[in-house]
C-alpha cells in the first residue's frame, strides 16, 4: 500500500463519514433531546435529496443548497407538532411506532411524486471534476467530496456553537435532562421538542442534498442508509454528538481501508505454515477477504459496543 | 351413520375432482382456449420495482402486438397477469402455487437466477406430479449458464444470451485489441457475480494470455453506497480495463466513482441499459462503458424501431428488454403451429423452433432451450449522427462497435434433457 494510495483512502474515508455524521448527528440529536428513536430518520434524507432535484432544476444547485434543508426541517417541524406530539402522551413505543410507519408513507409518497427510478441529480458544474492542485501532486480527488467534507464541517461547528454559547441552546440542554424545571420556568418546551425535531431533521435533509447528488437519488435510497446510521448512533453512544462524530469517522475509514485490504484468513494460515487448499473443510470461509466482508463490518462492530460497552464510546446514559 | 355419510362425500367429491381432470384435459385438446393467460412474475416493490415495472410494461405491449397481429392465430389472445415476487425465491415459489391454482400455465421471470434456479426446478418438479396441469417456464433475462447446462429441464426456455455467450462475444472483441493489457474483475457477491468473474478468466486466459487479470474483487449485491475505495483500488492496480456483471445502483455508483476519480480505464459491462441505470450514469460514463447485448436502440438498419418507438409513445419510457418481445412471439407462434395451447404440445413445438425475429433468424436450441441470437458491443456516446436515439433522455446513447453473429457466441452444453412422453 503505497501513500498515495493510503492518502486517497483516508479521504475518501474521511467524506464517507462526515457524510454519515451529518445523517446520524440529526438522529442523535432528537434521541437525546425527545427520547425518540426516529426510524424514519433517513426518509428525511431521501426528502431532502429530491427536494433539492427538484429546486436544482428549478432555479440552480446552490438556491437549493439552502432551501431544500430548511424545507425539510419544515415538514419535520410540522409533523412533530401534528403528529408526533399527539402520540408522545402514550409514552415511547407509539412514537416508534409512528415514525416507522411514517418512513413507508415517505418512501411511497415520494414514489408518488416522482416516480420509481431514479431521477437525474447531477453534481453542480463548477465543483465537477478533480481538485487542480492535488491532481498536480498525482492525487486525484474530486472537488465534491472535498465540499461535502467542507459543509459538514461547518455544520458541526455551527451545531456546536448554537447548543453551546447561545440561549436557545442552554434551554435546549436544560429540557434535555430537566424538562419540567424548563417548563416551570416559563419556557415553551413543546416548542423546544419541535424546534429540535425539525432542526434534526434539517440536518438529515442537508446531507441529502449533498449524498444525494454525490451518489444516485431513488426512492431506495434511504432504506440503503437507514441502516448504518443507527449502527453510528449506537456505537458513538445514544445521544452523544460528539460519540456521532467519532462514530462516522471511524466506520467511514474502517469500511474503506477494508476494502482496499485483499487479506483473508487463509493467508494468515500461510504465515503460520498451513496451507489452505480448496480441499480444506471451510474452504469458502478461509478464502473470504477482508475486502469482502467490509459492509459486514459496522455490524460486527454493532455487536461489539453493546456487549462490551453497552453505552458507546462516548455515552452517558446508563440505562 | 355419519361415517356412511362421510363416505358418500368422500366418494362424491373424489368423482367431481377425477371428472374435472378430465374435462381440463379434454377442453386443452379440443380448440385453443380464447385467452392464454402468462404469470409475469418479477419485484413489483421495493429497491428493484423501478426495473420489474417497466419490463411489465414491455411485456404488457408484446401481448398486445401478438393479439393485434394474431401471431398466435386467430382468436387467441395473450394476457399478462403481474405478480410481486419482491425478488425473493421463497416469495416466488408461494406464488407459483398461486399461479397453478389459477390455472395459469405460462410463467415468466428474468431478474435473477437466484429466483430462476429454485423456480425452474420447483416448476419441473410440479410438472411431473401433475402431467395434467403442467407449467412452462419462460426465462427472459436470467442468465446462469446453469440453467441450460447441469440444471437444465425440458419446461424452461431461455431468451436471453448466458453468461458463458455473452462472455464469449466480448472477449471476442477484446481479443483485437492490443491496447487491453490489464483488466480488473469486480462483480456483486452472488451466483451471477461469480459465474461473470470465472468465465473471464477462463476465456481471457485462452484467447489473450498475454493480458494480466491485475486485482479481483466481489462486493455485496446491492449494499455498497461509497465505490471510491474500489475505485482507488483498482487505480492502484494499473487496470486499463474493467469487467462487471454489475447491474442497478452497483453498477452506476461505481461508474459515478470511477469518473470522480479521474479513472480512466473502459467499462465493459452486461448491464448499462437497464432502466435508471443511463440516468443515472450520464455524463459520467461517455465513451468509457462498454455493453454486451442482443439488442439496443441504435443498431444499424434499425430492426425493431416501430417497437421501440411505439412503445416510446404509449408509456413515454424507453424500450430495452427485446427478450419480452421475442418470447411472446415465439410462444405466440408455437401455439399457432402446434394448433394447441396445451402446454406440453406447446413447449415440444418451442423445442427447436427457428423463426425470423426482428435481429434476424433466431432458434430455440433443441438440445438445451437456450435461444440462439446474434450479440452487440456497443459504447455510451453522445446522441447524434450514426446514435440515432439518446437513452432515457440523458443526451447520450449505445453506439454499435461491433455485431457478432449468431454462431460466435454459441456454446456447446452438457445439458441431458430428460423429456416427458411426447403427446400423439
Amino acid at each position: 500500500m503505497n501513500f498515495e494510495f493510503a492518502l486517497i483512502q483516508l479521504l475518501n474515508g474521511i467524506s464517507y463519514g462526515l457524510l454519515l455524521f451529518m445523517l446520524s448527528s440529526g438522529l442523535t440529536l432528537i434521541f437525546s433531546m425527545m427520547g425518540v428513536l426516529n426510524f424514519a430518520h433517513a426518509s428525511f434524507y431521501m426528502i431532502g435529496a429530491y427536494l433539492a432535484y427538484q429546486i436544482s432544476k428549478w432555479i440552480g444547485y446552490w438556491p437549493a443548497l439552502v432551501i431544500a434543508p430548511l424545507a425539510v426541517g419544515l415538514i419535520g417541524a410540522l409533523i412533530e407538532r401534528w403528529g408526533l406530539r399527539r402520540v408522545h402522551k402514550w409514552g415511547h413505543v407509539p412514537e416508534l411506532l409512528f415514525t416507522f410507519g411514517l418512513s413507508y408513507i415517505i418512501v411511497e409518497l415520494v414514489q408518488v411524486i416522482w416516480g420509481r427510478a431514479a431521477v437525474p441529480y447531477a453534481v453542480p458544474a463548477a465543483l465537477d471534476g478533480p481538485i487542480d492542485w492535488l491532481a498536480d501532486l498525482g492525487i486525484t480527488f474530486p472537488e465534491y467530496r472535498a465540499f461535502m467534507m467542507l459543509v459538514a464541517v461547518l455544520m458541526l461547528a455551527a451545531l456546536y456553537l448554537l447548543l453551546t454559547r447561545t440561549r436557545i441552546g442552554l434551554v435546549i440542554q436544560a429540557a434535555l435532562t430537566h424538562p419540567h424545571q424548563v417548563e416551570a420556568l416559563g419556557h415553551n418546551v413543546p416548542r423546544v421538542f419541535m424546534l429540535v425535531f425539525g432542526g434534526g431533521c434539517a440536518l438529515a435533509g442537508l446531507a441529502g442534498v449533498i449524498g444525494g447528488n454525490a451518489f444516485v437519488t431513488q426512492p431506495a435510497m434511504a432504506a440503503e442508509l437507514g441502516a448504518i446510521i443507527f449502527v453510528v448512533i449506537v456505537v458513538g453512544g445514544m445521544g452523544s454528538l460528539a460519540g456521532a462524530f467519532v462514530a462516522s469517522l471511524a466506520i467511514g475509514v474502517m469500511q474503506t481501508f477494508a476494502v482496499a485490504s485483499d487479506a483473508s484468513l487463509s493467508g494468515l494460515a500461510e504465515l503460520v505454515g498451513v496451507t489452505v487448499t480448496p480441499q480444506t473443510f471451510g474452504y469458502s470461509v478461509w478464502k473470504l477477504t477482508v475486502a469482502q466482508v467490509a459492509p459486514v463490518l459496522p455490524f460486527l462492530l454493532l455487536v461489539l459496543i453493546l456487549i462490551v460497552r453497552p453505552k458507546g464510546l462516548m455515552g452517558t446514559r446508563e440505562d | 351413520m355419519v361415517r356412511m355419510a362421510m363416505k358418500w362425500l368422500l366418494a362424491a367429491v373424489l368423482s367431481l375432482l377425477a371428472a374435472g381432470t378430465v374435462l381440463a384435459q379434454g377442453k386443452g385438446r379440443a380448440a385453443p382456449e380464447q385467452t392464454v393467460k402468462i404469470a409475469f412474475m418479477d419485484p413489483l416493490s421495493g429497491p428493484f420495482a423501478a426495473v420489474g415495472q417497466a419490463i411489465l410494461k414491455h411485456f404488457q405491449y408484446s401481448a398486445e402486438i401478438v393479439n393485434a397481429k394474431q401471431l398466435a392465430g386467430p382468436g387467441v389472445k395473450f394476457e399478462i397477469v403481474p405478480f410481486d415476487n419482491k425478488g425473493s425465491p421463497q416469495e416466488s415459489l408461494t406464488l407459483l402455487r398461486s399461479i397453478i391454482d389459477q390455472g395459469i400455465h405460462y410463467v415468466t421471470q428474468g431478474n435473477g437466477s437466484h429466483v430462476a434456479i429454485p423456480l425452474s426446478d420447483a416448476i419441473a418438479k410440479h410438472n411431473e406430479r401433475n402431467p395434467g396441469q403442467a407449467i412452462v417456464y419462460l426465462n427472459y433475462a436470467a442468465v446462469d449458464p446453469d440453467l441450460t447446462n447441469s440444471k437444465c429441464n425440458f419446461w424452461h426456455f431461455r431468451f436471453d444470451a448466458n453468461t458463458d455467450m455473452k462472455m464469449e462475444a466480448l472477449t471476442e472483441y477484446m481479443k483485437d485489441r492490443p491496447e487491453i493489457k490489464s483488466v480488473y474483475l469486480i462483480n456483486q457477491n452472488y451466483s451471477h457475480g461469480h459465474q461473470v468473474a470465472r468465465v473471464a478468466k477462463e476465456l481471457l486466459a485462452r484467447k489473450r494470455p498475454d493480458i494480466k487479470i491485475v486485482g479481483e474483487d466481489l462486493h455485496p449485491l446491492g449494499q455498497v453506497r461509497d465505490f471510491s475505495p474500489y475505485i482507488a483500488k483498482i487505480r492502484a492496480s494499473g487496470a486499463d480495463a474493467v469487467i462487471t456483471g454489475n447491474w442497478g445502483t452497483d453498477l452506476t455508483l461505481l461508474v459515478r466513482a470511477a469518473r470522480d476519480a479521474g479513472l480512466n480505464v473502459n467499462f465493459y459491462t452486461y448491464y448499462a441499459g437497464v432502466t435508471g441505470t443511463p440516468t443515472a450514469m450520464g455524463a459520467a460514463g461517455a465513451d468509457r462503458v462498454r455493453q454486451i447485448s442482443y439488442w439496443h436502440p441504435n443498431i444499424e438498419k434499425y430492426p425493431g424501431e416501430d417497437i421501440y418507438l411505439g412503445f416510446k409513445k404509449k408509456f413515454g419510457e424507453d424500450w430495452y428488454t427485446l427478450a419480452a418481445y421475442t418470447s411472446m412471439t415465439m410462444l405466440a407462434e408455437a401455439i399457432k403451429r402446434s394448433k394447441s395451447t396445451d402446454p406440453l404440445r406447446v413447449a415440444y413445438t418451442m423445442e427447436g423452433l427457428k423463426m425470423p425475429s426482428v435481429m434476424g433468424e433466431i432458434e430455440m436450441r433443441a438440445t438445451d432451450h437456450q435461444l440462439q441470437q446474434p450479440l452487440f458491443i456497443s459504447t455510451w456516446v453522445k446522441a447524434g449522427g450514426a446514435v440515432k436515439y439518446d437513452t432515457e433522455k440523458t443526451g447520450y446513447g449505445f453506439k454499435t462497435e461491433r455485431a457478432f453473429p449468431t454462431y460466435v457466441a454459441s456454446q456447446p452444453t452438457s445439458c441431458n434433457m430428460q423429456r416427458p412422453p411426447r403427446p400423439q
